[in-house]
């Protein structure tokens, strides 16, 4: 039977389980969202920027194992999809980026929107095609869903042009896809295992450093028996945070520039590092040439690109984490690795990287802690960048799998709002918190609107100090307090939010910080909490930008600790 | 580690914008090309690509990852320490005079080289070798004023049996 290229698109996402799509629509799209009122599956959020648009899609894939679908259409509606696609790109998060093109005849012209998006998205996707005849377009949309989803994941876009959307031709649905360059393994390498379980079962001072890779294959258990049946304590990555529960005694926290001091010092100090479902960032490693000085490495991840990129290893073992893990727990041996553990012990005692100091004032810590003392962990975390984005990874204990979503690798302020939209609407039934500072809030406040236009309760907490905090911490520490730029004038959220019909409360007092966070809680719909915080407030430890991970700027001893 | 000057032959679609794809991912990665030749196969709808870059092994073992994660690329070797055949092709259009001619002439038929175009003011060579093999034609023609040159970049097949 004959559909039209819109049509095609409809039904190739909905075969490819496609249930919410996050857009806004525009002329070179328009085709496709005309034939929207056929396909009542599909639900549309309309939101207000096609950066929350990315960020929403993004949001729902990292908080369920489905794939994100954003669309924008052609030029600006494009160009705007940009800093999403490349967040998910840096993140491994699959979505599906789904923009129009002015028709075939106009490529090239420099029409009216016309903007060579796929030439962009190049460099920032998994894969991105230009669709230039409407047969190709069903199997190209199962080839971006199969791409987006397998392997390392990431963002497919997918580009076409008005006249495709509406050219009628016969629709089949391909079963297959047929892509002989795509290539990932799937299949597990016994001799690498056996080396790298040869060199765990040797180990005096072993740690596992669990990166978000344990996370996409929903490896948590396996990581648990390895922990567990080896004693091996586990620090994780910022993007690793959940994949191992913060309670767990053998749980060290988060390692590298804002991590605990005892997770640094664990990674200085042990003489196996076993590299979970990580790509060594810098932000995780500091200075490379000085990252764990005493041990070998062990690498385990699903990209070979990422073996040996950034620091060399010893072992590595390129597959899929769960699959690898599996294998790999049968051969360790059990140990106890007492001296190691009461070592790290007695630098968890020394060095209290999470103790919150009595005060009076409002600290952002301690409203973090209150809110995983409210919630007994049991919420989806979305943050955004900066100083809110460290307090939350800190001071939230994390014992729920998958509960932090949070924007690493891009970095993109703003990612708190639409992100926990996008987790919201994927998992209805949990608590989502978007924890944002002032600064990133104001650069997607607008998707106030959606929330309220399509009810997605929820629950907003700015960590409001009226300042660009972490740029003004780097100011103060590394600028000599020459605050350039960092100082904001902000308006009135509460009032904002009640001009978008959402409630919200102002906290100024400690004794306040409570009763708003239950407040939020129990009301049934969005609700925002602007915390006015103590503004100079600094996130530690801390180790500068380059700087070895030996070296830490700890509260509350403020001085340079060296170890 | 020390930089050397790799040859990586890449098994491509041919499909529209995958030069593009390669070309942008060695920038972005900040690897330098010294030569790329991009060409139909004995297998339709597959191009070949032999690029030659310099780094260290580390490096070229990075870049060579990068490009076989790329789709459109069904696979990518290093064929700097196998045995190979390396060619390429240069044309270089050199100042000719009466009195010079003969002189160029006996050079270009030492290097087993070809005249393929003759005009009153300058002749045009072709050279088929390695890199060593043209570039040394070129330094003997540079004394008679070199007016144009092109050079393709290697193309490599290694030796033997391909399975």
């Amino acid at each position: 039977m004959k559909k039209t290229g819109a049509q095609i698109l409809c039904e190739s996402l909905i075969k490819e389980g496609a249930e919410v799509i996050f857009g806004i629509l525009g002329g070179a799209i328009l085709p496709v969202y005309d034939t929207f009122p056929q396909y009542p599956q599909l639900r549309h959020i309309l939101v207000r920027h096609e950066q929350g648009a990315a960020f929403a899609a993004d949001g729902y894939a990292r908080a369920t194992d489905k794939v994100g679908v954003c669309m924008a259409t052609s030029g600006p509606g494009a160009t705007n999809l940009v800093t999403g696609i490349a967040n998910a790109y840096m993140d491994s998060v699959p979505i599906i980026a789904i923009t129009g093109q002015v028709a075939r005849h106009f490529i090239g012209k420099d029409a009216f929107q016309e903007t060579d998006i796929t030439g962009i998205t190049l460099p920032i996707t998994k894969y991105n095609y230009l669709v230039t005849d409407a047969r190709e377009l069903a199997r190209i949309v199962k080839e971006a869903f199969y791409i987006a989803q397998t392997g390392r994941p990431g963002p497919v876009h997918i580009d076409i042009p008005r006249d495709v959307q509406m050219e009628e031709v016969e629709f089949v649905y391909p079963d297959k896809v047929n892509l002989p360059g795509y290539k990932f393994v799937s299949r597990v390498h016994p001799a690498q295992i056996k080396k790298a379980a040869a060199l765990i079962n040797s180990a005096e001072r072993p740690l596992i450093i669990g990166g978000r890779g344990i996370i996409i294959s929903q490896a948590y258990d396996e990581l648990k028996e390895l922990a567990e049946k080896a004693q091996i304590p586990v620090v994780t990555t910022l993007l690793g945070i959940s994949s191992f529960p913060e309670n767990h005694i053998l749980s060290l926290g988060m390692l590298g520039m804002h991590g605990m001091a005892y997770a640094n010092m664990a990674v200085q100090n042990a003489d196996l590092i076993i590299a979970i479902g990580m790509r060594f960032d810098d932000r995780a490693t500091g200075d490379t040439r000085t990252f764990a000085p005493h041990a070998r490495i062990i690498h385990i991840d699903i990209d070979p690109a990422e073996i040996g990129k950034n620091v060399p290893v010893d072992v590595p073992i390129v597959g899929d984490v769960r699959s690898v893990l599996r294998v790999m727990n049968k051969e360790i041996d059990r140990r106890d690795h007492l001296d190691w553990l009461s070592q790290l012990e007695q630098w968890r005692q020394e060095h209290p990287s999470l103790e919150i100091r009595e005060d009076d004032k409002v600290l952002p810590q301690y409203i973090i802690r209150q809110i995983y003392e409210a919630t007994q962990g049991d919420a989806i975390i979305v943050t955004g960048v900066g100083q809110n984005q460290m307090w939350s990874a800190q001071h939230f204990i994390y014992t729920k799998p998958n509960s932090l979503l949070s924007a690493g690798g891009l970095g993109p302020m703003g990612y708190e709002l639409p992100g926990a939209m996008g987790a919201k609407v994927a998992c209805p039934g949990e608590l989502v918190w978007s924890i944002a500072g002032d600064g990133g809030f104001q650069m997607t406040m607008q998707e106030l609107a959606t929330i309220a236009q399509e009810n997605i309760a929820v629950k907003i907490a700015i960590i409001n100090n009226g300042y660009l905090g972490m740029v003004r911490q780097w100011q103060e520490l590394f600028y000599e307090h020459r605050y350039v730029a960092t100082q904001l004038q902000n308006p009135d959220f509460v009032k904002i939010a009640e001009a978008y019909d959402i409630p919200g409360v102002r906290v100024k007092r400690k004794e306040e910080i409570i009763p708003a966070i239950y407040k939020a809680i129990d009301y049934p719909g969005p609700f925002l909490i602007d915390f006015f915080v103590e503004p100079e407030e600094n996130v530690y430890p801390m180790v500068p930008g380059g700087g070895t991970l030996s070296q830490m700027l700890e509260l509350p001893k403020p001085e340079m600790v060296s170890h | 580690m020390s930089t050397t000057k790799h040859t990586l032959v890449a098994l491509v679609e041919d499909k529209p914008g995958v030069l593009n794809r390669v070309a942008s991912l060695f920038r972005r990665r900040g690897f330098n090309i010294e030569s790329i030749t991009v060409g139909h196969t004995e297998q339709p709808g597959l191009s070949r690509m032999t690029i030659v870059v310099s780094g260290d092994s580390a490096e070229v073992e990075q870049v060579r990852k990068q490009l076989d994660k790329a789709i459109p690329v069904i696979r990518v070797t290093d064929i700097t320490e196998q045995d190979i055949v390396a060619r390429e092709l240069s044309l270089i259009k050199v100042k000719a005079t009466s009195s010079t001619r003969s002189e160029i002439m006996q050079i270009v038929d030492i290097f087993r080289a070809n005249i393929v175009d003759v005009a009153p003011n300058s002749l045009t060579v072709e050279v088929t070798g390695d890199e060593d093999k043209v570039g040394s034609l070129f330094e003997l023609l540079r004394r008679f004023g070199i007016k144009e040159m092109v050079r393709t970049g290697r193309i490599a097949l290694t030796r033997g049996s391909m399975t």
